[in-house]
């Protein structure tokens, strides 16, 4: 697991904070390139609204929780952080539980358990561990931002190639005629594994070519 | 109440809805720790130890939640039991038995983070199963954790001898494979008579 250690860095200027946001959203992409988070990616992302959803309440949980951590930082004792970290995100997950609840009742059958398990997704005690723990409040709000946004893209690239292809709609929308015949496999658990198979494969292959190719660049300037 | 038979639970979780691979639970070892057969076995054992424990803990206490009304407490209170037992049974391993202490080493800590612990404590609070569907129920769903480590770990290093692209080692062929044996234990799901 490839967690980035940034020094303690005092002050924060605009463009640092912004690359604090666009770390998470692609260079550090914690489904695509960490591979962290892999349960609830897998199990909710048979529709793209639940897909949805869940990146939704993730960021909620991420947001907060990085900024909370980051303002007791100075408070808490080495021995106790783990314990205080996830106490902190129990929390604010109970929150959305509750939240999801009252908003949506449907949504909320959806997921089920898994508004509960995201107490245990690492991707969360991975920013609380490695950034919030040592930055300023509003890098690790932004930091907290751009790793959930980063996971509701990566959860709704999942969501959408197994609602299109297993019951060929998009957000409920159908998008085929009535002969379409869905591939139902792609909804069942086989589905989930294959398409999150097939997006690494994609992006390390075009990291594989970005990489050659600036390779041969170099060659040619030399 | 839950009127589920105790065999029917025990196959449910074991092989029908195999935590690993039609829950989507535990991923992250059974992806971190496949890599070899002799790992793979002792952090099974260990998951079926952690979960059975909370498991136990985890009904006793969601009891208390109940007679006090306090059930917005569940997450929390479920997280702590976990993460205090693991430490309480790496102590008691510690003591009692310094050999299976050395072999499963750093497997113990690492299982507060697997969530299928957490959901085993959170399923059989939802399905309201009585104490002996409980602990059936952990038993089943750990050792299906376990079977699917194992049988994912002898794969990968009958594996690590072929010729496999680049590009597509690493996670991309657990998964992979994963999606394939996925395909395989949906055969099971005629045997529960409707569970």
């Amino acid at each position: 697991m490839a967690l980035i250690h940034e020094p303690d860095a005092p002050a924060a200027s605009a463009g640092e904070s912004m690359e604090a946001f666009f770390n998470g959203l692609w260079n550090q992409n914690p489904v695509f390139v960490q591979v962290l988070g892999m349960c609830p990616t897998l199990a909710v992302t048979n529709s793209v609204r639940n897909a949805l959803a869940m990146g939704l309440a993730t960021t909620f949980v991420l947001v907060c929780s990085n900024t909370l951590i980051s303002m007791v930082r100075k408070l808490v004792q080495k021995q106790v952080r783990i314990a205080t970290y996830i106490l902190i995100i129990a929390t604010f997950v109970t929150i959305v539980d509750y939240l999801i609840k009252a908003i949506s009742i449907p949504v909320y059958k959806a997921l089920g358990a898994f508004i509960a398990l995201i107490v245990v997704n690492c991707i969360i005690l991975g920013r609380a561990e490695a950034y919030a723990s040592k930055n300023s409040v509003g890098k690790s709000m932004l930091d907290g931002l751009g790793m959930g946004v980063g996971f509701a893209f990566a959860l709704t690239c999942l969501g959408s190639v197994r609602e299109i292809l297993g019951a060929g709609s998009f957000l409920g929308i159908p998008l085929f005629g009535p002969n379409f015949q869905p591939w139902v496999l792609f909804l069942l658990p086989p589905g989930g594994f294959l398409t999150l198979a097939t997006w690494l494969l994609i992006f390390s292959a075009w990291k594989a070519r970005s990489k050659r190719k600036t390779e041969v660049l170099e060659e040619i300037a030399a | 109440m839950n009127h589920a038979s105790l065999s029917s639970i025990f196959l449910d979780s074991l092989l029908i809805n195999n935590f690993v691979l039609s829950v989507f639970l535990g991923i992250c070892p059974f992806i971190g720790v496949s890599g070899k057969f002799a790992t793979a076995w002792r952090m099974g054992i260990s998951v079926i130890f952690v979960i059975t424990v909370s498991s136990i803990l985890a009904y006793a206490s969601n009891l208390l939640l109940v007679t006090l009304h306090a059930e917005y407490l569940r997450i929390i209170t479920f997280i702590v039991i976990i993460a205090s037992t693991v430490q309480l049974l790496e102590m008691f391993i510690k003591k009692t038995s310094p050999l299976l202490f050395r072999a499963l080493g750093i497997y113990l800590p690492l299982i507060t983070t697997n969530c299928a612990v957490l959901g085993v404590a959170l399923f059989q609070t939802a399905r309201e199963y009585s104490f002996a569907q409980s602990v059936v129920f952990a038993v089943g769903a750990s050792a299906g954790f376990a079977l699917a480590l194992v049988i994912m770990s002898v794969i990968r290093e009958r594996l690590e001898l072929s010729d496999i692209p680049d590009m597509a080692r690493g996670t991309a062929l657990v998964l992979m494979l994963a999606g394939i044996l996925s395909m395989a234990f949906m055969g099971f799901a005629g045997m529960g008579g409707g569970a």
